[in-house]
């Protein structure tokens, strides 16, 4: 019982992460029909920054402080990116959604070269909170705190984002934008600006993500932004792109599937199982890869 | 009719000619190959790199012929090298049984994955594609009873293969295998285009919706394109297998499909010559480009900037952007164009 609800708690906690890191390419895939390699490259900045604003600041600063201010320093770097890689290379591309993929495919590739080049290949550390590090006590299970972080970091997200789609009017720009682009531009709506709001959005988020997840993993490394891009895209093809709670709902099914396959099965079956979990939702059900509303 | 079809195949065939005529080239060529020419090392580097450029040309069947984003193909070569080497290691079977198993079981693993992933169209189907490649991957690297060698990769078992194919001495051979199987995808590719079949592909990557307007079956041809490059990309493991002794499981990452991906487009999508000369250069810098940022011009940059320079990727991933936005039609198209320009004038 205890083990069980240590899994499911990890599970919650990397489906967060799953999330985080899957909402962005939701609403970009969504919104503007881009597919976009290159989240794998905003995580790793995120990453990147928060490890080095934390090992920058001043050591007398206590560990949880310098990563309150990484987090913001990672959700800046990640906006910004977001938002020059969209005016940058994106919008000269616009309705060559094929273009548009390779483009994102070559940064992602030489940006993961150029961390190469700076900060090497091998993962450094990073430094962790010590109360994130510690476990809580819940009936008699003893459960790692940064899990419960995640998921509170990723529900605040996700319900900050249900509120922006559905209470203000950019919201109501994206979702008309998700359902309808053609209509939404006749009626004299400038959706371009609002492609790249959503860009530095899902940087931000994607930033926040990778964040998150070198705290996760202990360390930053180059690849890091990669493998976790992977899952992204298999959680937004389960969810229905361009579907927030379609992606939140894949997210935790995705984290809760891989943890439970890893500990009852075999270490290993668990990403396997979520490929199998993805061919499954294909077989059943093709139509809700087509795109549902946001 | 006829001779102007020989015309046109003329320069192909010469360049093919030359390139089996390197072997009795003893020249030196300092800076662009190691050592002389029909040297080991540089029949070698020669060899890998007519292996990737034949299957990147196998990846354009798919992406540049019919128009289908897969980012899985890394999973069919992956599939021709393994099953070559472990069935030559692990079940002790002869070389052509071997390679039968090869590539009879990369054909049959292209028909099951691709009827599944071509439920879906577009983007969709390229994510599913790299699923299934990438669980491929994680089973090659966790090593399931030390069968795939995990991160180490797998050796060719030296001993069930003809003496000719191994050894530091023998490399003109595996050269001319490399170049071989570049022959039988030019081949292979060249007759599929011509074929009805290959019009249909033409039609699906041109317009999908009017092809199956049309009449045309589009979901057996896309199948059938996956099965095509599949079947050539198995055979192209194979060889790479041999070529470089053994099975890498660089071959079965996402990065490894991305990779020839950025040939195809280098080169030219949808260009028998594009897909060879991209994965031919592409291949080429990667192995030499450490060398050349090492050369001295660089002296006076910052040494960050010396660091990220030495990384072959980022310098071949910016110069992939340029020629996404400049040159879509990849380097032969570049070229066409600017002959066409010159005879305009």
């Amino acid at each position: 019982m205890t083990d069980f609800l240590l899994i499911m708690v990890t599970g919650l906690g990397l489906g967060a992460l799953y999330f985080l890191a899957a909402s962005g390419l939701s609403i970009i895939y969504g919104l503007m029909g881009v597919l976009n390699f290159a989240h794998g490259a905003f995580m790793m900045a995120g990453s990147y920054a928060g490890w080095l604003t934390m090992s920058n600041l001043p050591s007398g600063l206590s560990v949880a402080t310098r990563l309150l201010v990484a987090v913001v320093v990672a959700i800046a770097v990640g906006a910004v990116i977001g938002l020059l890689v969209e005016v940058v290379l994106i919008r000269p591309l616009y309705r060559h959604h094929i273009q548009q993929v390779l483009v994102t495919v070559g940064l992602s590739l030489a940006s993961v070269a150029a961390a190469q080049g700076i900060w090497g290949a091998d993962p450094r550390t990073v430094e962790k909170p010590e109360w994130m590090g510690g476990t809580t006590v819940v009936l008699g299970a003893r459960l790692p705190n940064d899990r419960f972080v995640f998921i509170l970091v990723a529900l605040a997200v996700f319900l900050g984002l249900l509120a922006l789609l559905h209470y203000t009017r950019l919201g109501l720009i994206i979702r008309a934008g998700v359902e309808n682009r053609t209509m939404v531009e006749a009626l004299g709506i400038n959706v371009h600006s609002t492609f790249t709001i959503v860009f530095a959005l899902g940087g931000a988020a994607a930033a926040l993500a990778g964040l998150l997840y070198s705290q996760y993993a202990g360390t930053v490394s180059p690849a890091q932004g990669g493998s976790l891009l992977i899952y992204a895209f298999i959680v937004v093809v389960i969810g229905g792109m361009g579907s927030l709670v379609g992606t939140a709902v894949a997210a935790v099914a995705v984290g809760l599937v891989q943890q439970l396959a890893n500990f009852y099965a075999a270490s290993g079956v668990g990403d396997l199982s979520v490929v199998l979990l993805l061919a499954l939702v294909l077989l059943l059900r093709p139509t809700s890869l087509k795109g549902a509303h946001a | 009719m006829r001779s102007a079809a020989v015309l046109k195949a003329l320069p192909g065939v010469v360049i093919l000619a030359v390139l089996a005529y390197l072997p009795y080239v003893p020249a030196q060529l300092p800076g662009i190959l190691p050592g002389r020419v029909n040297g080991p090392g540089s029949l070698q580097l020669l060899a890998t790199c007519l292996v990737i450029a034949g299957i990147a040309l196998s990846y354009d069947v798919l992406f540049g012929r019919t128009g289908l984003l897969s980012f899985g193909h890394a999973l069919f070569v992956a599939a021709g090298s393994y099953l070559l080497t472990i069935s030559l290691a692990d079940w002790s079977l002869p070389l052509p049984a071997a390679v039968t198993v090869a590539v009879v079981g990369t054909t049959l693993l292209a028909l099951v994955v691709g009827g599944i992933a071509l439920r879906v169209g577009g983007i969709a189907f390229a994510m599913v594609t790299l699923a299934f490649a990438q669980a491929a991957s994680i089973i090659v690297l966790r090593n399931p009873s030390g069968v795939t060698g995990g991160e180490e990769g797998k050796s060719l078992n030296r001993s069930a293969v003809p003496g000719l194919l191994v050894g530091v001495a023998n490399a003109p051979y595996r050269y001319w295998l490399a170049l071989a199987f570049v022959v039988l995808c030019l081949l292979v590719v060249t007759l599929l285009v011509r074929s009805r079949a290959g019009h249909a592909m033409a039609a699906i990557r041109e317009n999908e919706g009017r092809a199956a307007v049309l009449g045309f079956d589009t979901y057996r041809v896309k199948l059938l394109a996956i099965v095509v490059g599949a079947f050539l990309g198995g055979v192209g493991g194979i060889v790479h297998a041999v070529v470089l002794g053994g099975s890498n499981p660089h071959v079965t990452t996402t990065e490894f499909t991305l990779a020839l991906l950025i040939m195809v487009v280098l080169g030219g999508a949808g260009s028998t010559w594009g897909a060879l000369l991209g994965g031919f250069l592409y291949t080429y810098a990667d192995a030499r480009l450490v060398e050349l940022s090492g050369a001295g011009f660089a002296d006076a940059l910052p040494e960050v900037a010396q660091q990220v320079l030495a990384e072959p990727l980022f310098v071949l991933g910016l110069f992939f952007i340029v020629i996404v936005y400049f040159a879509p039609a990849g380097l032969t198209g570049l070229g066409g164009r600017l002959i066409r320009r010159g005879r305009a004038t």
